[in-house]
């Protein structure tokens, strides 16, 4: 109706009906992206929901302080037995390791690019940073061993090389988020300390790092949540074991992810019908208990990050 | 085609913020009305509750009438995308959009109504309002060539052939010339002069000279303070405003004085 | 951003003063040439990963058929590039999936957060997508395997026994659906955030003049988005999909958990044994590998890296060039 006016502007309809009559395709076709953009999130819900509330559901009832102090040693078949101990451990020695190599290189990378970095050397680290984010954590796996391999001979598994596999993840994303924190922080600090005759590198240290600090711990922390959750690499440098070690140099070593993986695919236990003791989904259990420890580990982590953000962001608003 | 504007009462608010205060007035069909006054005054604000467009922004409203031909256009039957195809509008930077040629940038209204236009129709209607827009002569080569590629003027040229596309009763104009260099402000004020025959023409300036050449009548807007609501001072022909003014603030704004 | 901070440089004056004359030109010196060698690891590393894959590689490459029929899960008559060939193949039929599924549904959310949902929203909608990515992949995996494709196996019946006749969907569904569409589906959860954040900054920018002017011209919602939000944000949504292809191609764990593994060259989605990417292969196979199998699978991670650069850098340069081009204008 109204697009016939553009050709017949003799029959123009009445004021009225061009405003009151919309085309009735366009009103529907708009109502109804509007349902499908507001459905595409609630899909998105989905999953989210979904993995929460079924690692909730699994997990919570094999979840007991006994599970988290005993590891799996002289644990076999159905016993209603064994913990998470010695992933635990694990977990923290490597990723905890993998964080010293990675804050100190990503930091000072950061710190590189946003204050002495010029020309092409500045803008292939940047560019290389960029596709560093993209190495898949497998390859990442594979670059630690055949490093280690070189020294040690194959079939090398002990933490370190988990930890370097994992810095390699790691490292490009505390180099993003501390770039983009330094650069946060205003150029008339810097001028303020340069005027009082403070050189470069201490007006680095004292006044752009200090100012940057609480962003840089939030990155750090969103850095070790994202590669705390790393399976693939860690299966193929650490490999797997029942018992606790404390030693980051020698022997293999477990973590919680590995353990989840572990756990999953030693599957159901062929349970004799008179067997008291045997649980059949004892395998699923530990894992799904496992995975609610990793999954509050990780959003503990999330949150942690988001609290210390919000605890220095005033200080650097005001 | 063109109607006249009639409002009554209107206030505008955003959120808790009342912007516009109580301003009632009547613009006249196939002329040239100019809405003049200090930064924050209102003026703008009140140009984008006549085609509804201040509703992109979250929280504003309005109370009162503005009516055209007898409609009110916040009845609630009255759809507003509807009332911003009657009631066309020109920014006050140009805004082609940029991946479109000037061919589509044209077209972009009516094809939403009307997607089987034929090539000929719309060949023809291209060349109507670009010739409209007097600026038929400098692109009629390059018709296929990005909108982005023209000069400011042009650009803001391709923007009213767009907003008169779709045929629409009215025309506001958020200081159109304003970011243009003095050629291209030229350029633009003669077109207003065109327009005018076809169109009822509302256009904010913060520029005096602009609003004494180009308006019949002008509106004088103002604020008592930061917080205050813009009101309508005064208005009346352009002559008698800018010769006579019957308010002292006018006076004062126009001379000069202060804004 | 304010001077909030400078209070303490006034404090330390003294102490700054008096540290700074002996070492000034050392510690100085020290710190650049310290950050400078930083950056520059950072290009060795990537060097260093790719010259120790190839090294790594390299029995597999220069092995004779014979040798590499030894290996087990190697098929007979084999060269290391016929072996390749079939877990490329199942690497990108994984990951083009899994981005066919999400894409829309990112764009959808971005879309919501950036123009549907309430501005006062906007924010904490985003950090919900974000979530998403906070989840570790082997918990995806779990996820998966023990609980989604119990739920999936009749719709994957369901599009066996109607489309059955569209060779993707040929039949009967494996069941339990330890397939590539399962799989598939997965991913594309995994890449969700990703995508979508990229997305929804894409949008956000889009300059308001574009949107009013739609809007004046009569454009509902949707047409204002069409207008002026999708072809502003073409490019930015190009480099988010390859992102996020560039995740699922190296997604191991997810895989690893779902699927039964195969090796040839099949489109059946809903068929199991057919498929496996080079991820979940070298994970699979490496714990129990020869020295020439692990170095067989350091062949296939070679082509994994290689494929994910390619992918990650013409993602990094559709950005560039998009960065020059709003820079230009």
């Amino acid at each position: 109706m109204t697009a016939t006016t553009t050709s017949r502007p003799d029959a123009r309809p009445s004021t009225r009906d061009l405003l009151t009559r919309p085309d009735t395709r366009r009103r529907v076709v708009d109502r109804l992206m509007a349902v499908v953009v507001t459905s595409a999130f609630l899909i998105a819900l989905v999953p989210l929901v979904s993995v929460i509330w079924t690692v909730l559901g699994n997990g919570i009832e094999r979840l007991s302080p006994y599970f988290l102090v005993v590891s799996m040693r002289g644990v076999f078949g159905g016993m209603d037995a064994g913990g998470i101990y010695h992933a635990i451990v694990g977990t923290l020695m490597v990723t905890g390791f993998a964080t010293l190599i990675s804050v100190p290189v990503g930091l000072l990378t950061a710190i590189y690019l946003v204050e002495y970095g010029r020309g092409r050397l500045a803008r292939a680290v940047t560019f290389f940073v960029d596709v560093m984010t993209g190495i898949p954590s497998i390859v990442a796996g594979l670059f630690a061993y055949a490093l280690f391999a070189i020294f040690f001979g194959p079939g090398v598994r002990f933490g370190v090389v988990g930890a370097v596999a994992l810095s390699v993840l790691m490292t490009p994303v505390v180099v993003r988020s501390s770039e983009e924190m330094l650069r946060l922080v205003p150029n008339e600090l810097r001028e303020a300390a340069y005027a009082l005759g403070v050189p470069k590198w201490l007006t680095i240290v004292k006044v752009v790092l200090r100012t940057a600090v609480g962003g840089i711990v939030t990155g750090v922390m969103l850095a070790i949540a994202r590669v705390i959750g790393e399976t693939a690499p860690l299966l193929i440098t650490l490999g797997v074991i029942d018992s606790i070690n404390y030693n980051l140099f020698e022997g293999r070593m477990m973590t919680l992810p590995v353990y989840v993986f572990r756990q999953y695919s030693q599957g159901l236990v062929p349970c004799a019908p008179e067997a008291a003791d045997c649980i059949a989904t004892i395998n699923y259990d530990r894992a799904w208990a496992a995975a609610l420890v990793l999954i509050a580990i990780v959003m503990l982590l999330n949150l942690g990050a988001r609290l210390v953000a919000r605890y220095f962001t005033p200080a650097r608003g005001h | 085609m063109a109607q006249r504007i009639d409002v009554k009462d209107l206030d505008v608010y955003y959120g808790t913020f009342h912007a516009v205060a109580d301003v009632s007035m009547m613009i006249e069909a196939r002329s040239v009305t100019a809405l003049i006054g200090p930064s924050g005054c209102g003026k703008s604000t009140f140009l984008r509750t006549l085609n509804r467009m201040h509703e992109v922004i979250p929280g504003a409203r309005v109370d009162g009438t503005v009516t055209v031909d007898g409609v009110d256009l916040y009845d609630p039957a009255v759809d507003p995308v509807a009332v911003r195809r009657q009631i066309g509008m020109v920014f006050q930077r140009p805004n082609p959009f940029p991946t479109m040629s000037i061919a589509e940038n044209v077209l972009a209204g009516v094809r939403l109504n009307n997607r089987r236009i034929s090539k000929s129709d719309a060949a023809d209607l291209v060349e109507t309002s670009l010739r409209g827009a007097n600026l038929w002569k400098e692109v009629k080569d390059r018709l296929d060539r990005p909108g982005s590629s023209l000069s400011g003027g042009q650009q803001q040229r391709l923007c009213i052939a767009r907003a008169i596309a779709v045929k629409p009763q009215i025309l506001l104009m958020d200081e159109p010339a304003s970011a243009l260099d003095p050629i291209s402000t030229l350029a633009i004020e003669d077109l207003i002069a065109e327009l005018k025959n076809d169109y009822t023409i509302v256009i904010v300036t913060h520029n005096m000279q602009q609003a004494a050449r180009v308006s019949d009548r002008t509106a004088f807007f103002n604020v008592a303070g930061t917080g205050e609501p813009g009101r309508l001072i005064e208005m009346d022909d352009t002559r008698t405003m800018f010769s006579t003014p019957s308010v002292q603030a006018t006076e004062d704004y126009i001379s000069g004085r202060f804004g | 951003m304010s001077t909030s901070d400078t209070p303490p440089v006034r404090q330390e004056d003294d102490d700054l003063q008096a540290a700074r004359r002996p070492h000034r030109d050392t510690a100085g010196r020290v710190f650049a040439g310290l950050s400078t060698g930083a950056g520059t690891l950072i290009l060795v590393v990537l060097a260093a990963v790719a010259a120790f894959l190839l090294l790594r590689a390299w029995p597999a490459l220069t092995a004779g058929s014979e040798e590499l029929a030894a290996i087990s899960w190697i098929p007979d008559h084999g060269s290391i590039v016929r072996y390749v060939g079939p877990l490329v193949f199942g690497t990108l039929v994984a990951a083009v999936l899994a981005l066919l599924m999400a894409v829309p549904v990112a764009v959808g959310i971005a879309l919501f957060i950036s123009h549907y949902a309430p501005r006062r929203l906007a924010a904490s909608l985003g950090y919900v997508v974000d979530l998403l990515a906070a989840i570790p992949s082997v918990i995806y995996g779990l996820w998966g395997g023990l609980w989604l494709s119990r739920r999936l196996e009749g719709v994957w019946g369901w599009l066996a026994d109607n489309l059955g006749f569209i060779p993707l969907f040929e039949g009967p569904a494996a069941t339990p659906p330890r397939v590539m569409m399962t799989v598939g589906v997965v991913l594309a959860v995994m890449i969700l955030p990703i995508i979508t954040a990229v997305a929804r900054e894409v949008f956000l920018q889009t300059p308001r003049l574009h949107e009013e002017a739609a809007l004046a011209l009569g454009a509902t919602r949707w047409e204002m988005v069409r207008m002026a939000v999708l072809p502003f944000g073409r490019s930015g949504l190009i480099s988010a999909s390859m992102l996020g292809l560039g995740r699922a191609l190296g997604e191991t764990m997810a895989v690893l958990m779902i699927l039964s593994p195969g090796l040839t060259y099949s489109f059946a989605l809903l068929l199991a044994g057919r498929h496996q990417t080079i991820a979940a292969n070298i994970a699979l196979q490496f714990p129990e590998a020869s020295p020439l199998g692990v170095s067989a699978l350091i062949a296939t991670g070679l082509a994994l890296f290689v494929i994910t650069l390619a992918v990650n850098m013409a993602a990094r340069w559709v950005v560039a060039r998009r960065k020059d081009f709003s820079g230009a204008n």
